[in-house]
């Protein structure tokens, strides 16, 4: 199945673009999707220990299911707000 | 300027539009407050030693928008009748602009400032935002917390900060 990857901040610079869409198996998570956007933009491998996601706008745990069509989020840490 | 208490917006903030949206709320058949505390978040002129020139925020904006109306829940579940209205800003920032703004409405100050304050600690933990630094002699991404809205410790830590 085919699910659309956002990439954020650091994320995007790394990889150099800002949606990928992604070939994953039918019961993929969202490591996996990690897993996959990685080996195409192996720049990416050092920040998997301080990414979150979101799937469709919400935030999911790496563990969670992602479906054909999907829209999964790779979020760098956050540093919104102010002071 | 947004009419949603929850937005991101690539114009410049505007505070009174923001206590006006938790000041007036003939639909939701709500008391109006007694109180409404704001706070103003500008762009600073110096960080970590640095000049800084300008900043870039970027967003994930539809998520920060439900992070946003995640925080006015949470805001609500310790401080009932509170209502929130939260803005930030995207795209190029210069030096002393605001780039968020949070207004907290309550029927009495005490819960209004606290709520204002858990808010601000919130936005800084769990909204999907990021700046971009651009300083005299390079740029940096400014990264603070791994976004967990499910992490406990920090949302008792915001809630230790609001009512200190």
């Amino acid at each position: 199945m085919r699910v659309t990857v956002r990439l954020f901040a650091r994320l995007r610079e790394l990889a150099g673009r800002e949606a990928v869409a992604c070939e994953v198996d039918a019961d993929a998570t969202v490591r996996a999707v990690w897993d996959a956007i990685v080996r195409q933009h192996p720049a990416l491998a050092p920040h998997a220990g301080t990414v979150s996601a979101a799937v469709n706008a919400d935030y999911a745990r790496m563990t969670a299911a992602v479906r054909d069509g999907d829209e999964v989020a790779f979020l760098p840490p956050v540093s919104g707000g102010a002071d | 300027m947004a009419a949603s208490r929850f937005a991101v917006t690539r114009g410049p903030l505007e505070l009174g539009r923001l206590v006006e949206l938790v000041s007036l709320r003939p639909d939701e058949g709500a008391t109006t407050p007694g109180a409404v505390a704001t706070f103003l978040g500008l762009v600073r002129d110096r960080n970590l030693g640095r000049r800084v020139h300008h900043l870039e925020y970027e967003a994930h904006e539809a998520l920060a928008r439900r992070a946003f109306q995640r925080i006015d829940e949470e805001a609500r579940g310790h401080w009932p009748g509170v209502v929130l209205a939260i803005h930030h800003r995207v795209g190029r920032l210069e030096i002393g602009d605001a780039s968020v703004a949070i207004a907290a409405g309550s029927t009495h100050r005490a819960e209004a400032f606290a709520a204002c304050r858990y808010a601000i600690e919130r936005v800084k933990q769990i909204a999907p935002i990021w700046k971009h630094e651009v300083f005299d002699g390079g740029d940096v991404w400014i990264e603070g917390a791994t976004a967990d809205p499910d992490d406990e410790a920090a949302r008792r830590e915001a809630l230790e900060r609001s009512c200190a």
